[in-house]
This record gives C-alpha cells, structure tokens and sequence, in this order.
C-alpha cells in the first residue's frame, strides 16, 4: 500500500488518480500509523512552505524519518521535495528534513515568479540520468508541468535540473529518498513515466 | 525553457460539449471526456472545461462530467462557470479539476479568491476577466472596462486595477477575454494583453479572436501572453493543436511538441 500523506496543503485528488490510473493502491492520510505500514510513501503538496509544519505537529515528520530510515522509498512532489532539503527561505523558522542540503529561495529579481507551466528537463553530465531510477527512460529535454515560485538549489544528488533564472533542481534522488520539484501527475506521459519508475523502484 | 501553452477550452451545457470538435472516428462528439484526451493526445499543453449550463440542476450534471474528464487527464485541467462559492470550488476540486476559474462571484465578492486560494493553493485559482475597450477614452486600451454576463454589463472596473487586485488576492493566473475580438477570428487583441501582462506578474492567458497561426504567435510576441486560449478555432477544422503547435514551433515561439 502506498501512503499519500495528507496535511492540508492543496489538493491530492490528481495525485491518487494518477496512482490509481499505473495499478497502484494509493491511499490519501494524516495517520502517522498508516505511513508507518506503507510500503511507499508519497508527499505531495502544492502552497506554502509553512504548511509542513503540520508534518511535524502531527507526528509524521517521525514516521516519515523512520520509514526513510527502514529503506521504505519516498517520493517527495513540488513543496514535498522542498521539505527533503534543510529549509525554505518562504518559513526560515520552518525546518525541512535536512536530507538534502541548503535552503529552497524565491526566483531571483528579474526572474518572473510564478513560474508556471511546461519547462523541460537536462540531466546533469555527472549523474547522466541513466544512473538515476527515477528518470529511467525519460529522454533529455522532455518537458513537465511546474507550478511554484521557490526552487531547490542544485545539489550532489540532483538528478535532473531544469533552467529558469539559472539551474534548479527538477529531480533528486539519494538511496530510497527522491523527489521532483514539477508535478507528475500533471506532465502527461513524462510524468506518469517518472511516477511508473517510482511505483516499480524496489530496494 | 518555458514553452508558451496552448489551451484547448471546452464549453459544456448540461454535461456535453457544445459546438465540439468534430474528430472524423470520434463517435461521440459531445462527450468532454473523450475531447479531452484527443486535444491532451494531441499536444495541448492544459484544458479548460467551460460550464454554460445556465440552471442550478445542471451543477450535478457538471460535476459528473468533470470527474469523467480528470479521470484520463494528464495535463493541467481547469472548470469554469457557475462558480459562487468556496463551497462550489471544493466541489469542483474533489471532482478532479486542478484549478478553478472564477468571474463574476469574483467581482460580486473578491475575498473569494482569498478564500479559495487558502484553502487550494493561489495556483489553483484563476481568474477570468472579460474585457471591452473604451472607444471614448483617449487610451481606449488602458481605460478597457470590466464587464459581466458575457459581456452584456459593464462593471465599472478597470481591467488593470482590477487585474492587479486579483493578483493581490492571491489569483495564480488571469484569463483574459477581449470582448471586442472574440469570435471575429481576426486576431487576439494583442495591445490589451500586452498591458495587462505588463501590470501583474502572474501569468496571462489570452483569450477571443483566435483564426489563424499568425494570431497565436503575435499574443505570444507583441501581447507577451503566457498562454492562449481556443475553443472556435479547433471547431471546424481550422487548426488542430499538433499542427498549430508544429507551426508555432517553426515560427520560433517555444511549443512543447507531443511525442
């Protein structure tokens, strides 16, 4: 079973369809119980950073840490990659889970934020994206959906980058811990391409 | 790099699409559902899902037929028309829409898109305005006024304090329809989305009077429009979106083109 962890930020609908629509059994939850039995574990979340304080109130931030810990994969989307990383400057008093470092800042002056609609994907020539199971068959250049006006810093384990205002990090992937800064569920064949991988991902 | 979309807008009465296109082995041309995916299969990079159902029964009919079409879509999907209230957004979102797209209850009651965009998120909200120049005025395009009932009443708004007030409330996105092009198929009204892009910094879909590849791709340019919006042009054949997107491409505007 695949937990799709609820904490009121925005709209899991597409999420669980798309799940639904690769065979998955995907259940939308707050209960840290539930996260803890998952099989996998998907943190969606479109909105502000400040909402994944919720995470930790709540005693999923502790379940999510364990699972993770356990070698259970997680998939973090849009705001759900950003709290991987050590924090957002949208909530500095907010802190993220620290498993990527730096902090997530707001598109430059000059850059126009949002930045909404279908940019496209380049691999970084060190991890290639053929090393990354995530991006397994998805070709350079292909394009996703991204909604958002904060960007994760290019990292170690960027495995893929996107060009807006300079690089940002579209995907990252360490171990059993990966996530995507666009929305798959949004990005048609690329997308469900990029969900598929993490569906079949086996530890 | 950021493409421009192309939006294909379905108008739909009573839970079927009204002057659809006409696909040769499409069976069913009135079902939103399977237009949907044809124009997704094609290359659109977002679809729209216009209510006009003028009666209150309808919005059971609507929220039927919005399930049905997010059901096989993939790319981003927006419902419009007959939304009053965050109730009747909630609704809509649980259906499956992505984003909500929200006029005259806009107008009648702006601490709408606040409400909204709290509980969804600002990029979940968009709103439309429907625009008319003022002849009168000595900058018609600049004094363009608000107007409601497709395009029967005027508002007393400006479109570009009422743009950016939209923007301040936390809208994610503004679709602007020019009154005075659309349906003539003799262009975007490229001069008004030029300055209403140019007063917010969301993104503007432009929308009425699309005819030719050329009108596409002088919104993108001289309108600095993110987006465009067609309904009219993909009805008879004019254009479909693989080939207006091929030629968009060829022109030197950034198009996602489908696989």
């Amino acid at each position: 079973m695949i937990a799709v962890i609820d904490y009121k930020a925005g709209n899991l609908t597409s999420v669980i369809k798309a799940l639904g629509a690769l065979g998955a059994d995907a259940v939308s939850t707050e209960d840290p119980a539930v996260v803890r039995g998952a099989s996998k574990i998907i943190l969606p979340g479109v909105g502000h950073f400040q909402a994944t304080r919720l995470l930790e109130q709540s005693g999923l931030t502790a379940a999510v840490r364990e699972s993770i810990g356990n070698g259970v994969p997680f998939l973090g989307i849009c705001v759900g990659l950003q709290w991987l990383y050590a924090g957002s400057t949208e909530a500095p008093a907010v802190h993220g889970l620290g498993i990527f470092p730096g902090e997530c800042e707001h598109f430059p002056a000059g850059v126009q934020a949002p930045h909404v609609g279908w940019n496209s994907l380049a691999f970084p020539a060190r991890s290639g994206g053929a090393d990354s199971l995530l991006m397994r068959g998805v070709s350079d250049g292909a394009f996703v959906y991204y909604t958002h006006s904060y960007r994760p810093p290019v990292v170690e384990h960027t495995v893929a980058v996107t060009e807006y205002g300079g690089p940002f990090s579209a995907a990252v992937e360490r171990g059993n811990v990966m996530g995507v800064q666009f929305h798959p569920e949004k990005s048609g064949d690329t997308g469900l391409r990029v969900l598929r991988n993490f569906l079949e991902w086996a530890c | 790099m950021l493409t421009k979309r192309i939006i294909a807008c379905l108008d739909v009465k009573d839970g079927r699409v009204v002057k659809g296109v006409q696909f040769l082995d499409l069976i069913d041309a009135g079902d939103p559902a399977a237009l949907a995916k044809r124009h997704a299969l094609a290359g659109a990079d977002e679809i729209v899902l216009l209510d006009i159902t003028a009666t209150h029964e309808g919005r059971g009919t609507l929220l039927e037929a919005v399930a049905r079409t997010a059901r096989e879509l993939f790319v981003p999907f927006t419902v419009g028309g007959g939304i009053r209230s965050a109730e009747d957004a909630a609704a809509v979102f649980n259906a499956g829409a992505d984003k909500i797209s929200i006029n005259s209850a806009a107008l009648a009651d702006p601490g709408l898109i606040d409400a909204i965009g709290r509980s969804f998120g600002a990029q979940a909200v968009v709103v439309a305005i429907d625009a008319r120049r003022d002849a009168e005025n000595k900058d018609p395009v600049g004094a363009a006024g608000v107007y409601v009932h497709g395009g029967r009443k005027r508002t007393g708004r400006g479109v570009l304090e009422w743009a950016r007030e939209a923007e301040s409330r936390g809208a994610g996105e503004i679709l602007l329809t020019s009154m005075d092009a659309d349906g003539t198929r003799q262009g975007f009204d490229c001069e008004l989305t030029a300055r209403v892009s140019d007063a917010v910094r969301i993104p503007v879909i432009a929308s009425g009077g699309a005819g030719s590849v050329e009108h596409f791709a002088a919104v993108f340019t001289r309108g600095r429009a993110h987006a465009a919006l067609a309904a009219g042009i993909f009805h008879f054949g004019v254009a479909d979106v693989r080939t207006l997107k091929q030629e968009l491409a060829a022109a030197g505007i950034p198009m996602r083109l489908p696989c």
